[in-house]
Order: structure tokens, then sequence, then C-alpha cells
């Protein structure tokens, strides 16, 4: 007992960080793991978008270029894992690790030392499904859907790729886990749930989604892993089993995950546009129900992936309807986010040009969402370029563009130092252009019949592919303005404690730089209405 | 308690994480490379479990340290009661992967495979002369002749020692909040030993099934979903037995006072949640 005693006093000295490699391995400290969160992902980012380039350097001329076929296969499959699973999904927990506990006024997230683990286990599960590259047989080469039986022709990659599955898994629930508990139990007095920031909810929403459908995907490869190295039938017709109940398993986790994958993204533009519109965030009520709205309906509309694969008219009919309600809600934010900036006193830093460039972009890539909702014709457009088209617009402009939004938005509260605006602005013109030199052509592709994952194609799409690799490249040579702004983050002037002028929330009222420990002793209600109301 | 226990516990330092992250490396690799075809990746996979072996008691020691020093508050033992319950949730959904398998085997597949709905021609052309019933090991009849397992003697016992399980845990924790130490002791001890005796009970069964049954994992869909549910199932007793013990010798310890015993209820929690699976898996697999 003495020496706990002595324990308590200890840990209630203000620690700095540690010195060195150790401060990143030990840390349980929220900022440091977030740090640690968001430059993994950017690592992952470059890493997969560097595949990205492997695949439209191929398809930038009809005909096989520079890579064999199965290269190809490898390539989409390994930038699609990566960039969902070690760049998006990690880039968000990075954002939520810095900025709920400063949002809601905790002095850290709920579970400390498990925040820690759910980071280190991503580098361990990248590094597994990364060798994979290495081996007899070559990378996983399925796509990332890893549908069956294609699947299991995998090489040795096979089981390095189920159990690196279920490593993202572990990592992304303890992550899911500790934000809920941390917005559920730690919030400063007085901040009841429908005054939390729209940040704060959609990752609320978000942790929810995430715990109710990364087990259902673990299961899923688990079977995966049982039909190929136990004998099990469960993706086996003559055993009684069918492989297409893999993938109703496997896009019941998939549909809630592309909502995990932009929720987060809602709530970081509908941070940012009330600050650079000077007015509140409208109808904050009614985001908090859209957003929940998006999220249940997520769980019952997962087979409008597989139109094609077979199944009763009236299934079709169900999840083509539930599909379209979808749009219902998600108009509600597109509205709001509209109806906040109307009439505003708006100004276009680097942070409201990504997210008025999200509000757009992601408006087309949920236009074609609509028609690809539309089962008579998904038959047309399935497993087309329309539909690379379409997810990329939302993924792209939609997730990646929220998270750069987020970064030049907290970053000054990040480094006490404002960035360099002009590179900031570069960044977004050269990524906003090219991203649509990229992606809008490929609309065109598929309604014209190009279909996916193919490494060669007919003449007649030369023009537009070969629009869409200079589009890519420049895309991927623009993400190195970012770095360069990284690079000179804190070379700019001073940044203000509320850094910018009409922010709302408890983490504009820390200092900037954000330090170590932030609310030991939660706010109090004063400075909350204060930066509330 | 002074003022100093009223602020929200925030660990410093732990090295328990990257040791764990080590472990599930060398378990991953091991398992992985061992599946591949090479000897060595058993001992690799060995050595990994053995790491985190060590991770958990070192971590799980280091917790009930801070808990015993009295450094946790009202509000951290609410983090861990809700930590909990998202734990339990997720598990949950693992085993519903499972359970959606098991329910569109029996009520589409195997259906269809059989010529139901608008499916005639897959029967006619690819699986003439199959009729769907369950159990069923497929058209192909996968594993070959095999029993199925009765709903009666073995499962029947089984179940009634979990019920049986879910009551004296109740008992034992109506006995800590009373302050009843005998009979908490006692009722403790009687749920891990009935949560053992399960998993032997289980043990046989299988014994039995792959002996003189011909029921195995491989023997189609049926044995498929049999042994996976029943399997993870009893992976999770197994798990949740344990978990009981060390709680058993903690309370033997002296750990845990009528208001403070997170680490009970979060068992306990635990053992019912082993036991509401079981009734799922006793109605659904076994009798109906």
């Amino acid at each position: 007992m003495s020496t706990a005693a002595a324990d308590v006093h200890e840990a209630h000295d203000h620690h700095g960080p540690e010195k060195g490699i150790k401060r990143w391995l030990f840390t349980t400290n929220h900022k440091d793991i977030g740090t640690l969160y968001l430059v993994f992902s950017l690592i992952m980012f470059f890493v997969g978008g560097a595949m990205a380039l492997v695949i439209r350097s191929e398809l930038m001329q009809p005909g096989l270029q520079f890579v064999h076929p199965e290269f190809f296969n490898q390539m989409t499959t390994m930038h699609a894992l990566i960039m969902v699973f070690g760049a998006v999904m990690p880039a968000f927990v990075g954002l939520a690790n810095w900025m709920i506990p400063m949002m809601i006024g905790a002095p850290d997230m709920a579970l400390p030392r498990m925040n820690n683990w759910s980071f280190w286990i991503l580098p361990v599960a990248f590094g597994l499904l990364g060798s994979t590259l290495f081996m007899d047989g070559g990378a996983p080469a399925s796509g990332w859907t890893m549908y069956p039986p294609l699947v299991l022709q995998t090489g040795d990659a096979f089981p390095f790729l189920i159990f690196s599955i279920h490593l993202m898994g572990l990592s992304s629930i303890m992550g899911a886990i500790n934000i809920i508990v941390t917005i559920l139990n730690m919030r400063a007095p007085d901040m009841w749930l429908l005054k939390m920031p729209m940040f704060v909810w959609t990752w609320l929403i978000t942790a929810y989604l995430l715990i109710a459908v990364m087990p259902v995907f673990a299961g899923a490869v688990t079977m995966l892993l049982t039909d190929q190295f136990f004998g099990t039938s469960f993706f086996l017709a003559a055993g009684g089993g069918d492989p297409v109940m893999f993938q109703h398993i496997f896009w019941f986790f998939g549909h809630p995950e592309v909502y995990i994958m932009i929720l987060p993204a809602f709530g970081v533009v509908s941070e940012i546009i009330p600050t650079f519109s000077r007015k509140p965030l409208f109808g904050h009520d009614s985001m908090v129900y859209a957003a929940s709205c998006i999220a249940f309906l997520s769980f019952i509309v997962w087979a409008h992936h597989m139109f094609t694969v077979g199944m009763p008219l009236s299934g079709q009919l169900f999840f083509m309807f539930a599909t379209m309600i979808i749009a219902v809600p998600t108009g509600v934010k597109v509205f709001n986010w509209v109806a906040t900036m109307w009439r505003g006193s708006m100004t276009f830093e680097t942070p409201m040009l990504f997210s008025l460039g999200f509000v757009f972009l992601f408006t087309i890539g949920g236009f074609s969402g609509l028609m690809l909702a539309i089962a008579p014709a998904d038959i047309q457009y399935h497993d087309s370029y329309f539909v690379v088209a379409h997810f990329h617009y939302v993924l792209v402009p939609g997730s990646i563009f929220a998270l750069m939004a987020g970064a030049y938005y907290w970053l000054p509260k990040w480094t006490g130092y404002m960035y360099n605006e002009g590179a900031g602005k570069l960044h977004f013109w050269l990524s906003t252009i090219f991203v649509n030199l990229t992606f809008f052509p490929m609309h065109f592709l598929g309604l014209a019949g190009m279909p996916r994952r193919i490494p060669d194609y007919s003449t007649q799409f030369a023009d537009f592919n070969w629009m869409a690799s200079v589009g890519a490249i420049g895309f991927g040579l623009s993400q190195l303005v970012f770095v360069y702004v990284l690079l000179t983050a804190k070379q700019g002037e001073k940044a203000t404690d509320r850094v910018w002028e009409a922010p709302r929330g408890l983490e504009w009222t820390v200092p900037s730089p954000a330090p170590y420990h932030t609310f030991d002793t939660p706010p109090v209600k004063r400075v909350h209405e204060e930066a509330f109301e | 308690m002074s003022p100093a226990h009223d602020k929200y516990y925030v660990p410093h330092d732990s090295y328990w994480p990257i040791v764990g992250s080590a472990g599930l490396l060398f378990l991953m690799l091991g398992v992985s490379t061992w599946l591949n075809g090479a000897d060595a990746g058993f001992w690799v996979m060995l050595f990994g479990v053995g790491i985190l072996i060590v991770m958990l008691v070192g971590w799980f020691g280091t917790v009930v340290h801070e808990s015993v020093g009295g450094l946790y508050n009202a509000q951290v033992d609410k983090s861990f009661r809700m930590g909990m319950f998202w734990f339990i949730f997720s598990e949950v959904m693992f085993f519903a992967a499972f359970f959606g398998a098991l329910f569109y085997a029996r009520n589409m597949s195997v259906p269809w495979l059989g010529g139901s709905s608008n499916n005639f021609f897959t029967n006619l052309l690819l699986w003439q002369g199959f009729e769907a019933s369950w159990p069923t090991n497929g058209p192909g009849e996968v594993g070959g002749d095999y029993q199925v397992m009765g709903p009666f003697g073995l499962p029947l016992i089984n179940t009634a020692i979990l019920l049986t399980s879910s009551i004296t845990v109740t008992i034992a924790h109506h006995a800590l909040i009373a302050g009843k130490r005998a009979i908490l002791t006692i009722f403790l001890a009687a749920t891990f030993i009935l949560g053992f005796i399960f998993v032997y009970m289980q043990a046989v069964e299988y014994v039995h099934a792959y002996q003189d049954m011909n029921l195995k994992l491989t023997s189609g869909i049926y044995g498929s979903t049999f042994f996976m549910l029943t399997g993870f199932h009893g992976m999770h007793v197994t798990i949740g037995a344990i978990m009981l013990t060390i709680i058993w010798l903690r309370v033997v310890k002296g750990h845990f006072t009528p208001d403070n015993h997170f680490a009970f209820e979060a068992t306990a929690w635990y053992w019912h949640f082993v036991d509401a699976v079981w009734v799922g898996l006793y109605v659904f697999v076994y009798w109906m």
C-alpha cells in the first residue's frame, strides 16, 4: 500500500514527454498517440499512392506497358487495403485522439494504455501485409473484397492476409471502444450529449459502427481461413455452403465500413465551415439525427454491392429502396452546410477551401451512388470504371479532402505556428484540379463499358485513360506540397490560442501549441459557455 | 479520499502494449508460416503466445496493483465498465457472423441447391437428385456419412451445467455485496469448476463425434457450423473459466470490497455472455 501511495503522488506530478524513441513506444498520451496515428497514415497514404501510380502508369495506354497482369491485380488489392485500413481509418483515429479529449474537456483518453496498443498493432499488421509482396505467389491479388473461390488461389500470402486483417480489426475495435468510452464518460460538466461538437458526435457514431462490424469481418475472414486450411465448407457449394454467402457477410461489414470512413469526415467539415462562415452550424441537432440515420441505414443496404450476383427480386427491391433512402439524411447534411454558409461572412483559408471542395465533390460521388443504387441500372454499371469513379469521388475528395481540411485547421493548434498559407492554397488547387482530371473521365469510361481491375483495354478508351493517368501523377505530386507544408510548419508566425477569428469549441481555449497535458481539471462552466454559445 | 484521488488517473509510459505487439507479431508470423508448411512456424507461434501471456500477466498485474492502491476513482471505474460492455458487444457481433452463416446455409444456400425459389436448373444441372434438408453435408456429401449430434444426453447436461454456473456466480456476487466471504468463495469456486467440467464434457463430445459418429469439421456445412460455433464458444468458456479462477484467487487474497469489485463484475458479465451464447447454440445448432 505504501508504494502504491507513493505512485499516486508521482502520477499526479506533471510529466513531460520521455526523451527519444521511448516516448513514442511507451507513450500513453493522447496527443503523442494521435501524432503516431497521423504520421503512420501519411506514410501509408504515400505507399498506397505509389501503388495507385503503378496502376495508372499501366493504364496510361492500351496494351501491357510495365507490369505483369498478376502484379497489376496485386497492386489494385494492396492499394485498396492500404488506403482503407492504413491511411483513411488511422488518420481519422489520429484526429480523434488529438482532438476529442480537448473538445470535450477530458484529461486524456479513457483507457490510455490500450490506446497505445491500438496504435502499435497497426505497424505489425501492415508489416505482415507488406511482406507478402516478396512471397511465393506474390501479394494477395483477389481485390480487397477477397471473394472466394478466387481468394483461395492466393499463394503463401493467404494466411498473412487473413491475420493482418485480424490485427487491423483488433486495433480498430480497441480504438473504437476507447473513443466511445471517452465520449460517454469523460465530458466536462454541463457538456450534455446534444452540446457536443459535431466531430465528437460523428466519431461516437463511427465508433459504434466499428465495434458492430469489425468482428463480423473477422468472422468472415476466419471462415476463409478454415475453408482453405481446415476443410470447412462455408463457401463450398458441394458441402452445402455458398460462395455468395461470403459476399453477404463481407458487405454486412463493408457497407458500414464506408460510413466509418465518411462520418468523421462529415464531422471535420461541420467544425470548419462554421468557423470560416462566422456562424454557428446550422441545424446541429438535425445533423446528429442525420448521422444516426445514416449509421442505422448502413446496416440494411449491403446487398446493393451484389445486385448482379443473383438474389430474389424482393431482395433487389428492398436493398434498392433502402439505399436510396440514405440520400435523405445525407441531403440534410449537405443542405445544412450550405445553410451554415448562407449570409455568413466567409473567408477562404486552406481548411475552408478543402471543406468547400469536400461539399461539392463528395456530393458528386453521392449522386453517382444514387445512380448505382438503382438495381436495373447497376446491372449495367457493375464492376465498371463508373463504380471506380463513384467510390473514389467519395473517398478522395471526400474522406481525404476532409482529412486535409482537418490537418490544416488544427495544425496551428498542434505546432503553435501558422502554416504556409500560400503553399496550403496551392496544395488545394492542384489537388482539386488533378483529382477531377483523374476521376471524372472514369465516369465516361465506365458508362462506355470499361471493366475495372483489368490491366488492358480496348483502344476506344485510350484518351480518357490517358487523361486519368496524367491526373493521377499530378495528384500524387501535388501531395508533396503538403509534405512541404508539414516540414515548414514551425517556420511561420506564432499562432494565437484561438488561431482563427471565430472558432468554437474547447480546443481553442487551451494554448497553442497545446500543452502535453490539457484539462487535468475539467473546464469550468464559464469557459465552456464562452467557447460554445 | 484526498483531493488528488478525485482526479481521473492517467497512467504514464507503459511498455506492456509494445510487448503485446511483439507477441502478436511472433504469433501471427508463426501461425502463417506454419500453415504454409514450415514446421518451425509452430515454435515461433508458441514463442508469440509466451510473450502474450507474459504481457497479460504483467499488464493485469499493474492494473490490479493500481486498483488495490486506490488510484482508480469512480469515473475510472465507469470507464472500465463501459469498456467491458462494448468489448462484450464486439464478441456478440463476432458470434453473429457465425450464426448468420448457419441461418444463411439453412434457409438459403441449402434449399437453393435443392432447387427452391428460382433455382430449379441449379438443382437439375448441377446437383441432380439432391434434396434439401437439414442437417446436411451438401450435395457432394463432403466428409462422407456422419451421424447428427442430438440435443439430448451430453448437450442437455452441458446446458444444465452452464445455466447452473450462471446462478452460482450470481449468488457469489450477492454474497460479495453482502460481505459473506464464505458463501462468496464457495459459490465462485463452484462456478469455475462447473465451467471446467463443461469444457471437459465438450471435449468428450468432440472425441465421440470424431471417433464414433464420423462428424468432423470437414463434414460439409453442418460439420463446419457445428464445430466452428461450438468451438469458438468452448474457447470462450475456457477463457471465462480461467478469468473466474483468477478472480477467485483475488477473492481469497481479499482484493474486493462490497462497493469496489469491477473485475469480479466484468468476469460475471462475460460469464453470462458465454451462457447466453450457449442457449442460442443449444437451440439452433443442437435442437432445431
